[in-house]
């Protein structure tokens, strides 16, 4: 089992020839992951990566029937890759694209959620159940099958985390990179629950950082409705106030999305958090050894 | 972006969010002549830096004179100026805003920021104008209020009551303020503002509305389609390293420990800070490579970390994904070519072509660089290095 994709699920590429849209559907093709089309306006009707490309989302629906779809346009252009997306009856939309416009992803995700169309990052690594869909530029060789889920706001700390509980003998069922950016889709308290109903899931892994009360509302949330261990990291301890760390939502501002008060709330609600992303692996071998 | 005062007040003017009349000067020539311009007999001479607090800190002043306005005008340009937000070291003066005298009855705060948790813009509105508002919200919070604006329908007239009765206006006062507000929300809408804040927005004793203050800043994300606010960028307020870095696509920022760090990612650069923290060190810098590292990036980032003097070593911690480890070590390798690395190099590589790069770096056969095996490994060396074990 897993959460949101799994081997069966049909995917298209929104930016499908793009030089970054082209390279990653490679390899998620060459991971097992079912891309069964994708969409480049202006290229329709022509063959790319051995699928077929299409003109408009709704297109390549009607013809593949794909429920995912994988965003990689250009910054300006994702707004409106995301609307038609959610215009179109896609289910899932798994958006990666760096640098969007934070008032277009706003808009673009009050759609989005208008449709019933659920949405990932965007910049972000993307999604993967081990060994089974990749739907996202991290390197599927180091998550391995396993029993863990994974949430994170960090691309490289997914990969870091998810490969200390594959060295320490565990795997992953399914991770998300939610993103870091100040709008983002799907975030903690949509994914707890998930992986609390998956029963391939025995332990979850939470990696999040400074700015924003995501956390926040993610350790008040697993007090109330999360049974499973919850292992978490939050990354800027040592960060600066008033400073962007990299993300555009990484940055405490004033007093609030600071790194000790995160760390304290989930700490309250019975979540096991570790001050070094260093010791995740560690602690998810000691949480379910116990 | 942020971007001054008198350029925040000329978007102001666009949209007729009415503000006092006024003019910046880089000199004091020019401030004297601005002050002719404006006529009348009161003036005030304003700091324009990129931060707040800058009355408190002796940057805004009264002029009753055009002698007075020279005498304030020499004070201040050149001046460093400390507020609760420039940090100690303080920001100098470069250029100052003349403006004209208002006639205050009272003053109350206006402002309007992105609210993450609900997804959409909120304006904030309290009595207590003139006050850091970060210190209202932490003492009374009640005194705040909070409108929400759903961007699907806009800004509302009763978006306007709720703030214009929450803050307990005169009925006479209502409809102005109202439509000060409604100017406001599509200055923040139309320019991609990530926060537009007005302090204090003054009630003149004719019961007018003026933005007294106003202070921008933008979604870095949406500069490209306003090229007029991204002309009123100052680079001279922008830390000069940090700039240069974003020039090769490096985000970088400068902190006050001995480890200097290059990382790629920026959760993992801030899991590495944390990781020499917690392992007793103090971390130099955050730095992150982004996704499409190559050498001359990786040269660029070493001789950037290495500009400042307090840096004892550093750790090279990736883990490869789209970055791959093996065009990480041959960065390495040309960088220590092209820059001199007078401190030794601790280098952790992991995940897509880690052995490659191992292999690499093994065989350039470089002194001063010192492997290790996994994320702790690392920082403990490095932080060893640092304190000269």
């Amino acid at each position: 089992m897993s959460i949101l994709i799994n081997k069966n699920t049909k995917v298209i590429v929104q930016g499908f020839t793009g030089k970054e849209g082209s390279f990653h559907a490679e390899q998620c093709l060459a991971y097992g992951t079912k891309i069964v089309g994708g969409v480049t306006p202006g290229k329709g009707g022509s063959e790319h990566l051995g699928q077929p490309v299409f003109n408009t989302v709704r297109e390549a629906v009607a013809a593949t029937g794909a429920t995912v779809s994988m965003v990689f346009v250009p910054p300006a252009f994702v707004g409106d890759a995301v609307l038609e997306a959610a215009d179109a009856g896609i289910e899932l939309a798994v958006i990666i694209t760096e640098g969007s416009p934070v008032r277009d992803m706003q808009r673009a995700k009050a759609y989005a959620v208008k449709k019933g169309m659920k949405t990932i990052g965007p910049n972000c690594p993307g999604i993967i159940t081990a060994e089974e869909c990749k739907i996202g530029i991290m390197p599927g060789s180091i998550f391995k099958k396993g029993n863990i889920g994974l949430i994170s706001k960090s691309g490289t700390l997914t990969y870091e985390g998810a490969n200390q509980v594959c060295n320490e003998g565990f795997g992953i069922t399914t991770a998300v990179g939610i993103g870091g950016d100040p709008i983002i889709g799907l975030s903690y308290i949509q994914l707890l629950p998930m992986f609390e109903a998956d029963p391939e899931t025995e332990a979850i892994v939470m990696i999040g950082e400074i700015g924003g009360d995501l956390e926040i509302q993610a350790a008040s949330f697993i007090k109330e409705h999360i049974k499973k261990p919850v292992v978490a990291f939050i990354a800027g301890q040592s960060a600066p106030k008033g400073k962007r760390m990299g993300h555009a939502g990484a940055i405490v501002s004033g007093s609030a999305g600071t790194a000790a008060e995160k760390m304290e709330a989930l700490t309250k609600a019975g979540v096991h958090v570790v001050k070094s992303p260093a010791e995740i692996g560690k602690k998810i071998a000691e949480v379910l050894k116990k | 972006m942020n971007i001054h005062e008198y350029q925040a007040k000329e978007i102001f003017k666009r949209y007729n969010v009415p503000t006092p009349n006024g003019y910046v000067a880089f000199n004091v020539e020019e401030a004297v002549e601005n002050a002719k311009k404006l006529g009348g007999s009161i003036w005030v001479v304003k700091a324009q830096i990129h931060a707040g607090g800058r009355g408190l800190g002796g940057g805004v002043k009264l002029a009753r004179s055009l002698d007075e306005v020279k005498t304030l005008a020499q004070e201040i340009l050149g001046m460093t100026l400390v507020t609760h937000q420039t940090g100690p070291a303080g920001k100098l003066v470069q250029k100052v805003y003349i403006e004209e005298g208002a006639d205050i009855a009272d003053e109350l705060y206006l402002g309007i920021v992105l609210d993450r948790a609900r997804e959409m813009p909120v304006i904030m509105a309290s009595r207590e104008g003139g006050m850091e508002i970060e210190k209202v919200a932490a003492t009374s919070p009640e005194k705040i209020i909070k409108v929400a604006v759903d961007p699907f329908i806009g800004f509302q007239a009763f978006h306007g009551r709720e703030l214009a009765y929450g803050l307990g206006l005169e009925k006479e006062e209502i409809s102005s303020f109202i439509k000060f507000a409604a100017a406001l929300y599509k200055v923040y809408m139309e320019n991609d503002a990530e926060m537009i804040e007005i302090n204090p927005l003054v009630k003149t004793k004719g019961g007018a509305f003026i933005a007294l203050d106003g202070k921008m800043g933008f979604d870095d994300n949406s500069l490209f389609r306003h090229p007029d606010i991204e002309a009123m960028r100052d680079e001279s307020e922008e830390n000069p390293i940090e700039r240069e870095a974003s020039g090769y696509g490096l985000s970088y920022v400068k902190l006050d420990g001995n480890v200097g760090c290059m990382v790629n990612g920026a959760g993992l650069a801030m899991g590495t800070m944390d990781t020499i923290n917690h392992v007793g060190g103090t971390p130099a810098n955050f730095l992150d490579v982004g996704g499409s590292a190559n050498a001359q990036t990786v040269a660029k980032g070493f001789e950037i970390i290495l500009k400042d003097p307090n840096v004892k070593s550093i750790f090279v911690n990736i883990f490869g994904g789209i970055v791959r480890c093996d065009r990480i070590a041959n960065g390495i390798l040309e960088a220590t070519r092209l820059v001199d690395v007078h401190v030794p190099v601790i280098v952790r590589l992991d995940g897509t072509n880690a052995k490659e790069a191992a292999e690499i770096l093994k065989n350039a056969n470089i002194k001063n660089i010192i492997t290790a095996s996994d994320l702790n490994d690392g920082a403990i060396k490095a932080v060893a290095c640092a304190k000269g074990n």
